[in-house]
């Protein structure tokens, strides 16, 4: 199917997150859009997936304009999308998810172009109607699994599954359902090297078979590696388009208007212990926190490097006080702290900064002045809204937010959203505790953000961050602590170990 | 303004609908509906001594739907308004039974107001300390502690005070008239009480909107995990908002025992808590228009006591009007929602 999008225009009251763009997607090929955080790029396909609607312009599928207004209508038209976030019920096994929104299995699902299977005309199922479609699609299942080189077993619980799994779980269910476009949201964030190539491997399979595949990313490799068609967006417009071979400065020049460049290590010599963990253990998470024993100090950056839910989620909330320990000792400079809550915490300078934005970081219905209201704790009865409008202003410059104070948080891109949390950081801290401070910002916005968060290191403070990019943490921590498990396998200094030994660290080899 | 305006628009095709809807109910039932409409018209806003009614009415479903504002605000389902309305008619009755014979009603009326919002926000904090301290759902705990409440009221009137020779759901004996609020003879309502629902709107709505108290009550009621991290606490917010919806509610219970029935009676909140509960979902949370909301709801119930003298209709059909009224709300906010996305 040939897709185009004509003028289209979404605004938000006065920010036009998409302003009149126009594109043509060709079928059996594989589109990118690159572009940096709250360049509209999720936007753009979320209205073509139905699950925003347009202030303006024409979407045309095949040779008719369609006009839809659902995601369910979307995909009955052959449009699924893959969120940045998984839309799946973790507490059901991989089948049950796989099953849901199929049509009911007599007659069977869509008419299957991948290996479908096909009940007999008009019969009617004998056992209990479920089982018998149940044995149908968790055949279908596997037959699609083995197709795309997946490892899905179908009877595990979803909550079990990495990242890179809950994304090939989305992608069969997509395709089981009849799907011949197929939108992915920056589906290369938080998932191993290896996912990646089975992932990339599937997407060339798929538009070989003449599918639409649309990639949403600001990683320029990732794009030029699997694309064979670029558009960059930038500012909601569209500013360039490129086809293979791709030349990457010509492509960050168009994103940017310049090529960013990297950070590198501070180099700060380390000074006194600040936060100390003696045997520390707590229950959370997959795996909890086993006997941790770790002397951060100041002016120290420390990357928690690991799979997801292997531990490091858990200990900057232990350290945070947030989750309380279940045995073991901290100590922030020498005060003992077992016991205390995050305030207490907060009140000796460790301050902890989430990575789920809308669920933790940020309150939905607050404006940006009013988020630093309750930041600043204004001394007395009455609300001193000039006074936090101009501390907002400021701080938003500062951070480059794209928005003003009267900007309620949830309308800001997940980008901004970003450095809005990062800019509430006070200006003297103790110890920062950073949960994926670099998630979900484009090159030149982490390059920014790090130079930035390296600037606090002068004033002593000690800084511990967990990514899910070992890149990121080479590039800009001193030390390097890897989790498996629950535990703290390897404590390094990021100049004397490579990408390789962390990598297979993080997969529980230790040399 | 503007949207105050379409607030207001939406309000008036919502009513519309609602009384298409109620006509048509009373027409399957074979009463006239305009009639039926008159007569709640007339017998609420008809002459002076009734509006001096619906005006007594209004003034507790203002004052509990101005404490209901603040838990709704931290995101709390106070559906215990209701029991806190008569414990502080219940500690009401206490003093003033102490005040009997006193040579200073003035002062036990005061100290009558302060002990029913001491009542009423004693059983809402209770509500709220097994929220916090002990994980119950405040719906749960709520509604148990309106229950109890009712057993309270109920014992008390058959047991403890009863009537001297023979104990009536007519409730106890009736207070000494100085021990009554002060009534203007014209309207037959306390321009005292009047007074306090004014205030309590005019307060609470300064609080709401210009004070930390009000920002923090919404921040913690829109994300409690990111206003924890941001550093408040929001246990003790939320038995603040408990407090404060108690004590309101506390005093209308106050204002039922001193000025509208002069004694302790089985029905004294007469589901005026419940009603605000709905007053403030149909003013959706906005406390400009809760006083209005309020008003109708004070005719619709007045109003209504008309239907079975004049039509043989029973009374209750002005909560079924309500109830309709509030379905067609929370399906057009449910509506409104939806377009916005």
């Amino acid at each position: 199917m040939r897709i185009l999008l004509q003028n289209i225009h979404k605004h938000y009251g006065a920010v036009k997150a998409n302003n009149g763009i126009s594109l043509t997607i060709e079928p059996g090929t594989i589109h990118g859009i690159l572009g940096e955080n709250g360049a509209g790029k999720s936007t753009l396909m979320k209205i073509l997936a139905g699950y925003i609607r347009k202030t303006g312009g024409e979407i045309v599928i095949g040779d008719a304009p369609a006009s839809y207004r659902r995601p369910a209508e979307a995909s009955r038209l052959g449009i699924g999308m893959l969120y940045q976030e998984p839309l799946d019920f973790p507490s059901l096994s991989v089948l049950d998810n796989f099953m849901l929104g199929q049509k009911a299995p007599n007659p069977p699902f869509s008419k299957g172009e991948a290996g479908g299977i096909s009940a007999a005309e008009g019969e009617i199922p004998l056992g209990p109607p479920l089982k018998k479609g149940e044995a149908e699609i968790r055949e279908r299942l596997s037959d699609l699994s083995r197709k795309f080189n997946f490892t899905l077993n179908p009877d595990a619980p979803v909550r079990s599954l990495t990242v890179g799994e809950r994304q090939q779980l989305e992608i069969l269910r997509l395709l089981a359902m009849g799907i011949q476009v197929l939108i992915l949201d920056e589906p290369t964030t938080g998932i191993s090297g290896e996912q990646k190539e089975r992932l990339f491997q599937a997407l060339r399979k798929l538009a070989a078979e003449g599918k639409n595949i649309l990639l949403v990313s600001h990683k320029i490799e990732d794009v030029a590696l699997l694309c064979d068609n670029i558009t960059v967006l930038r500012h909601g417009t569209v500013a360039g388009e490129m086809r293979k071979p791709f030349d990457t400065i010509y492509l960050l020049e168009m994103m940017f208007g310049f090529p960013p460049d990297t950070p590198s290590p501070s180099g700060a010599f380390p000074g006194k212990q600040l936060l100390v963990m003696e045997q520390v253990s707590a229950s959370g998470g997959r795996t909890g926190l086993k006997n941790c024993n770790v002397v951060i100090r100041q002016r120290e950056i420390v990357g928690l490097a690991g799979l997801s839910g292997s531990g490091q989620e858990l200990f900057l909330r232990v350290a945070a006080g947030i989750t309380p320990p279940s045995h073991g000792e901290i100590r922030l400079r020498d005060m003992k702290m077992n016991g205390k809550d995050y305030h207490a915490f907060q009140q000796q300078g460790v301050i902890f900064a989430p990575s789920s934005r809308m669920e933790e970081g940020l309150i939905a219905g607050l404006s940006i002045a009013e988020h630093f209201t309750l930041l600043e704790r204004q001394k007395g009865f009455w609300l001193k809204r000039s006074a936090s409008a101009e501390e907002a202003k400021r701080r938003i410059e500062k951070f480059r937010v794209m928005g003003n104070p009267e900007t309620p948080v949830q309308s800001l891109s997940g980008g901004n959203q970003q450095r809005l949390i990062l800019s509430f950081l006070p200006e003297e801290p103790a110890l920062l505790l950073l949960e994926h401070p670099g998630r979900g910002l484009d090159a030149e916005s982490a390059h920014w953000v790090w130079e930035h968060l390296q600037s606090y290191t002068e004033r002593n403070t000690g800084i511990i961050f967990s990514s899910s990019e070992l890149e990121e943490i080479l590039m800009v921590a001193d030390r390097v602590l890897v989790f498996f498990e629950g535990n703290i396998i390897k404590d390094l200094k990021t100049e004397e170990t490579n990408i390789h030994e962390l990598a297979s660290a993080i997969a529980g080899r230790i040399s | 303004m503007k949207t105050f305006f379409r607030h207001f628009a939406e309000i008036a095709v919502m009513l519309a609908a609602v009384f298409a809807f109620t006509t048509l109910i009373l027409e399957i039932s074979g009463a006239s509906a305009m009639e039926a409409y008159y007569h709640i018209f007339r017998g609420s806003l008809g002459s002076w001594v009734r509006l001096g009614h619906v005006i007594k009415a209004w003034i507790p479903m203002t004052l509990c739907s101005c404490g209901l504002l603040c838990t709704f605000r931290i995101g709390l389902w106070n559906i215990g308004v209701e029991g806190q309305m008569m414990m502080g008619a219940v500690f009401t009755t206490y003093l003033l039974r102490l005040g009997a014979g006193s040579n200073m009603p003035v002062l036990f009326l005061i100290f009558a107001f302060i002990a029913g919002a001491a009542g009423g926000g004693l059983w809402a904090w209770i509500a709220g300390l097994l929220k916090t301290k002990g994980g119950v759902n405040e719906i749960f705990a709520g509604l148990g502690m309106n229950f109890v409440a009712q057993g309270i009221v109920l014992w008390l009137i058959f047991g403890l005070w009863k009537r001297p020779g023979i104990a009536s759901m007519s409730g106890t004996e009736l207070f000494p008239p100085e021990l009554w609020l002060s009534h203007l003879t014209a309207v037959r309502f306390s321009p005292a009480a009047l007074l306090l629902a004014l205030l309590a709107v005019v307060l609470t709505a300064l609080m709401l909107r210009y004070t930390h108290i009000g920002l923090n009550l919404r921040a913690i009621g829109s994300n409690p995990r990111a206003a924890y991290l941001l550093g408040l606490k929001p246990g003790r917010y939320i038995l603040l908002a408990m407090l404060f919806a108690g004590g309101l509610a506390g005093i209308a219970g106050t204002i039922q025992v001193s000025d509208v029935y002069h004694r302790l009676l089985p029905a004294i909140s007469s589901n005026y808590g419940y009603l605000s509960l709905l007053v403030v979902m149909l003013s959706d949370y906005n406390i400009r228009v809760i006083p209005a909301v309020a008003f109708f709801f004070a005719c619709l119930n007045v109003g209504s006591i008309q239907l079975p003298m004049m039509l043989q209709l029973d009374s209750s059909l002005s909560g079924v009007i309500q109830g309709v009224l509030v379905l067609a709300t929370l399906a057009v906010q449910a509506w409104k929602s939806e377009v916005r996305n």
